[in-house]
């Protein structure tokens, strides 16, 4: 059997894209996922704050995974648990994807289109490189959230946590419930990686200092964790000599990023973005292999998951319309990230496939106060966005209409970050 | 008494100081627009926050369930509502909106199941 669409990860990126590529018109879908349930990371997120932005309503991540498993459910989408994507091939004009579960063992599966979805995984200590012993008692944020909330194994009673990231914010306060103490949370960084909200009512509700400008420079202990040496860092992040403090912990959780997770992508040659880690995309999520997609944190690391819903939305429309033979494959703009900007997705926007709009998606590298992000073409401003504060931590979504772009025949998008005009 | 707190009702996230005065009134600054005020009149007089945990769940494919308390909860009792939860056990088969708790401390709020597990 060949399949219309074949979606490699069952997280919410991969649901969403799934649905909407069958109410599209996609008739044999398939989700395929590695772990023993759909939903991705969202089913470890046990804590509220998903969805405002699709439900309305300020969901948990297990309930807002489960209402997307249920639609799933409902559109008769079929889904193979366990099942571990080993590689993806192009073959013709179809994609050959290699899968190993335990019931069917290996197994080649073809399909018109392709859809990558598999998220992203931590940055783990080895790649930050800190000096000590790797006694236990070192886990990422992520790691130790999975144990405690749904293995229900306590990993600690006092702990540290280097790097503010959110998932480090929200492991701060949920072991703070669970009994233990948490000394404090170090951040490289003169900000923070995370929401200020997730600051708000993780720490400051707990009392918990935020050391900014500080990271760990030695681990202590042999076969558990005895404590950790933190100090302060210049503006060039090097530790300052003198300003070194000892904490005494048996826990030290890492929250130090995320990295999209693309060796099957790389592996496929499927055009990438150092900027990003990520595949090169279009409007609709195409990547530089014709029939395949990719949408979620497999892109770009989102903050919000309702960022990731929409993109799948994306990346489900733009495989329903290249199985229809309706993808333009043209590319009218390129995107460029300018002063102040590291990155910007979509980084091409072929006009023919946009509705009414193209969201542009952007981080900023610093944290600004009273300035505007301005889009160029050429010398001429075509779109400005406007935000009291824009933070490194918080995903810029600017959204730029179809009349707007459609008054260039093709060129170059330059976002910038810039003074507000008076 | 004064505070210092950090609004978090938009992304702006303005840093505002709250002053109770001597007639019980609050007089807040630093905040940009009229809703940092009433978050800050509210943080002041009743803090609530919805408090998302888990309990042990038996003969169900993982060994905890996830759960929240269905309306926000006064933030002084967080601790004691953490104490009471944890000796919930649940049996699986659990759906999604079921109440795993009744009336928590007495508030008149349930604790709720945030997942569904099958039996297993
Ligand atoms: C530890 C952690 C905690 C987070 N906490 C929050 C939070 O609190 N709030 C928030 O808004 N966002 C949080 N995020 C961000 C969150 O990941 C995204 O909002 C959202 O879950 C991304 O969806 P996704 O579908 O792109 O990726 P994921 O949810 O990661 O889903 C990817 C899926 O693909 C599967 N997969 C990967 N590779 C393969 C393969 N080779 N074969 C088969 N299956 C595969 C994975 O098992 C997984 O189920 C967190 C991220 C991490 C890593
Ligand atoms: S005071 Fe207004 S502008 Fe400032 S953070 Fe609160 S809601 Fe936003």
């Amino acid at each position: 059997m060949i399949y219309d669409v074949v979606i490699l990860g069952g997280g919410p990126a991969g649901l969403a894209a799934a649905a909407e590529a069958k109410k599209q018109g996609a008739e044999n879908v398939l989700i395929l996922e590695r772990d023993r349930e759909l939903g991705g990371i969202l089913n470890q997120c046990i804590h509220n704050g998903f969805g405002l932005h699709t439900f309305n309503e300020e969901l948990t991540g297990p309930e807002y995974a489960e209402r997307h498993i249920n639609e799933i459910v409902e559109l008769g989408i079929p889904y193979l648990l366990n099942t571990m994507v080993l590689d993806m091939v192009e073959h013709g004009d179809l994609k050959v994807i290699h899968v190993i579960n335990e019931n069917d063992g290996y197994m080649a599966i073809e399909s018109k289109a392709v859809i990558l979805t598999m998220g992203c995984r931590e940055r783990t200590s080895g790649a930050i490189g800190i000096p000590g012993y790797r006694p236990s008692g070192v886990f990422t944020a992520g790691t130790a959230q999975r144990f405690i909330n749904m293995e229900g194994y306590m990993c600690g009673k006092e702990v540290v946590i280097l790097g503010s990231g959110d998932i480090g914010l929200i492991m701060a306060r949920r072991m703070t419930l669970e009994g233990a103490h948490v000394q404090a949370v170090c951040e490289l960084m003169p900000y923070s990686n995370g929401l200020v909200r997730n600051i708000v009512q993780c720490l400051d509700d707990y009392d918990i200092p935020l050391k900014l400008s500080q990271t760990i420079t030695f681990i202590h202990g042999k076969d558990r964790v005895e404590g950790v040496t933190i100090a302060k860092v210049d503006e060039r992040l090097k530790a300052i000599p003198g300003t070194e403090e000892f904490i005494p912990c048996d826990t030290l959780l890492l929250s130090v990023g995320l990295i999209p997770e693309n060796e099957i992508t790389r592996h496929a040659g499927v055009e990438m973005d150092p900027r990003t880690s990520g595949s090169v995309v279009g409007e609709l999520r195409q990547t530089s292999m014709p029939g395949v997609f990719a949408c979620g944190n497999v892109v770009h690391v989102h903050d919000l998951v309702d960022f990731v819903s929409q993109e799948a939305v994306l990346a489900g429309k733009g495989a329903a319309k290249y199985l229809k033979g309706q993808l333009n494959a043209d590319v009218d703009f390129t995107t460029v990230n300018g002063d102040g900007i590291g990155y910007v997705v979509p980084q091409k926007v072929a006009i023919k496939n946009v509705d009414d709009s193209v969201t542009f998606y952007m981080r900023v590298r610093q944290v600004f106060k009273d300035k505007v992000v301005n889009a160029y073409i050429g010398d001429t401003i075509i779109a400005t966005k406007k935000e009291k504060k824009f933070l490194p931590a918080e995903m810029v979504n600017f959204k730029i209409t179809k009349d707007i772009l459609a008054e260039y025949p093709s060129g170059e998008i330059r976002f910038v970050v810039e003074e507000a005009k008076k | 008494m004064k505070k210092n707190m950090t609004c978090i009702v938009c992304p702006v996230g303005c840093q505002m100081t709250v002053e109770e005065k001597n007639d019980g009134t609050y007089d807040v600054t630093g905040n940009t627009c009229k809703r940092g005020p009433k978050y800050a009149v509210a943080e002041m007089t009743n803090p609530t926050r919805v408090v998302p945990t888990t309990v042990v769940i038996k003969n169900a494919m993982l060994p905890r369930l996830p759960v929240k308390t269905a309306q926000p909860i006064p933030k002084g009792q967080i601790f004691d509502a953490m104490a009471v939860i944890n000796q919930v056990v649940v049996q699986a088969p659990v759906k999604t909106g079921d109440v795993v708790l009744k009336n928590l401390l007495g508030l008149g709020i349930d604790v709720v199941a945030t997942r569904t597990m099958n039996k297993f």
